[in-house]
């Protein structure tokens, strides 16, 4: 299954993360993972949240820059090894990885995985028996 | 000193006769030969035999930047081709420059307003001059050379930039008077204190700046950093280039050139002549020019004119510093800037909305601008390497446009305030 990730554009402010945060807390919007990429003067806030497209919504209301990118959202085991052979198997057949980030739960991982050709990512890992997050 | 006695001093009343000689026989060579001011005047019902006095001036209508940018190219030009020795142009709005043409005459007049011009302030055949105005299209270069030559100076051609050479050939040479923009002369200035150049290298007297608009505390701080006189120069390419007035020792204003430059100031709303000691737009009549004459220029400059006579013994109008612009022109390291070009090259891209403000700041005496531009979530990539890619191309397309360098800041949609639903798109902090 894939996953809606939010992309959020954000300028190096002050507050201006705790303004997303605002608004979906407000909304009653539960974040399950996020990461932030930045550059000098600006960053790009990745997240996955409980309602991708009421999040989306109103943070377009609010007229906040944002935009959505398919993911997948692989769950593997919290041990070691776990992230290894997902990622060799991607490896083996020459995807690549634009970015990735992960948070891990009592005996799992998640890890929301972008890449080139997020469709055919996802058919791969399915064939091999992987988990996925559902949205 | 004064380069033309005759005509620097000359009778008040003498001077408009004079003029108005050269209105008459302006508006006969345009009426006879540029037919977008025949068509003018005859839709006014004007004969060029109607004008027969400077009085008459105020009947003639007025010509603006944009009837320049519509007879793009040459289609003003008053004379045939084989008599332009010398085309100049300035950066356009559109894509277009404003082309402006030079006789030989021209070029003999205008060189005899910036020999005018150096002689007011102080300079003489001995001097050596170091002429650091951009050489090229841009009229600063050329005009000022032109003009120091025809005086008997020893000109240095450098040109703009490279200020290491610039201070290498300002000792090695000893050159005495220096020419270029307030923010360059006020660079070199700070460069000579910070490599600890010994005062005694530096033979600077006096300095000839102009181009872009300067304070009064900018000159303080040029004339102890350069240990010189500073004289404010003012001009511009559509008139004949720099060397249209010029500040005498005195410092009460700019002299304008009058017997070639008739200067008027209106109101820019409505066009009405006002007298003389009101704020108001500057329109100039170049009455002797050859190859580009045009009737009543409107510069957009906003200044006001005084003809009480002057310390110096010249009787010409002075002219103040201008105050500011009845358009959106700005001036940034002497490059006429409009917001609108910004906006163009966006429309362009037509990949950002054209929310965008322009960010002018002055930063050790140079001019700096900054780019704000609005991402829209229909463009903006999740990935910072397509923005930062999407901010490059910005920035080199600005550049191209512009002629000058500048910062492209993506900034998120709504964050450029607007007032009353409409985008500011300019905030100058230089406090000019």
């Amino acid at each position: 299954m894939m996953i809606k990730q939010l992309s959020v554009f954000l300028e190096n402010k002050t507050g201006r993360l705790t303004d997303i945060t605002g608004i979906l807390a407000e909304h009653n919007i539960n974040i399950s993972a996020f990461s932030i990429a930045d550059s000098a003067d600006f960053g790009i806030l990745r997240m996955i949240t409980s309602d991708n497209h009421t999040a989306e919504r109103m943070l377009r209301e609010q007229g906040i820059a944002v935009q959505t990118t398919d993911v997948v959202c692989l769950i593997v085991p919290h041990a070691p090894g776990g992230l290894h052979k997902p990622l060799q198997l991607l490896s083996s057949h020459n995807i690549q990885i634009d970015y990735m980030y992960a948070y891990a739960t009592g005996t799992h991982a998640i890890v929301a995985i972008r890449t080139p050709t997020p469709q055919d990512t996802l058919t791969l890992l399915k064939e091999h028996n992987y988990q996925f997050l559902e949205e | 000193m004064i380069w033309n006695q005759h005509i620097e001093t000359m009778d008040r009343e003498e001077m408009r006769t004079l003029q108005g000689e050269r209105l008459q026989n302006m508006v006969e060579r345009i009426y006879n030969n540029v037919p977008f001011y025949r068509h003018k005047l005859q839709d006014q019902g004007i004969e060029p035999g109607d004008i027969t006095s400077i009085d008459h001036l105020h009947h003639l209508p007025f010509t603006t930047k944009q009837d320049l940018r519509d007879n793009y190219p040459f289609s003003l030009f008053a004379v045939p081709q084989d008599q332009v020795v010398r085309l100049h142009a300035s950066s356009g709005t559109t894509g277009k420059p404003t082309v402006v043409g030079y006789t030989q005459r021209d070029i003999e007049t205008w060189s005899e307003v910036v020999a005018r011009s150096l002689t007011m302030a102080g300079v003489t055949r001995s001097d050596i001059i170091q002429v650091a105005y951009g050489y090229g299209l841009f009229t600063g270069g050329l005009g000022l050379h032109y003009g120091a030559e025809h005086l008997g100076a020893s000109v240095i051609p450098i040109s703009g930039g490279n200020t290491q050479k610039q201070l290498q050939l300002m000792q090695d040479f000893g050159s005495t008077v220096i020419a270029c923009t307030p923010s360059y002369a006020a660079f070199l200035g700070e460069a000579i204190r910070h490599e600890q150049i010994d005062p005694r290298q530096i033979k600077l007297k006096a300095g000839i700046f102009g181009a872009e608009p300067w304070t009064e505390e900018m000159r303080q701080e040029i004339q102890e950093l350069l240990g010189i006189k500073a004289f404010d120069i003012y001009g511009l390419s559509e008139i004949i280039g720099p060397g249209v007035s010029m500040e005498c020792p005195a410092q009460q204003g700019m002299h304008i050139f009058e017997d070639h430059f008739i200067p008027e100031i209106i109101n820019p709303d409505t066009g009405e002549i006002l007298p003389y000691g009101q704020l108001g737009e500057l329109v100039f009549t170049p009455v002797s020019k050859e190859a580009l004459p045009l009737l009543r220029y409107r510069t957009r400059d906003l200044t006001r004119l005084h003809a009480e006579p002057c310390d110096c013994g010249r009787t010409l109008v002075r002219m103040e510093k201008c105050v500011g612009r009845s358009d959106d022109m700005l001036i940034i390291r002497g490059v006429n800037v409009f917001p609108s070009q910004v906006e163009s090259v966006l429309l362009e891209m037509n990949e950002t909305t054209p929310h965008y403000q322009l960010i002018v700041n002055r930063e050790h005496n140079l001019d700096t601008l900054e780019i704000q531009v609005e991402v829209h979530d229909q463009f903006f990539s999740d990935e910072i390497a397509d923005l930062e890619a999407l901010q490059q191309r910005i920035l080199h397309n600005i550049q191209s446009t512009l002629g000058i360098s500048a910062r492209v800041k993506l900034v998120e949609p709504r964050s450029i305030e607007r007032s009353a639903g409409k985008a500011q798109r300019v905030i100058d902090n230089r406090n000019l």
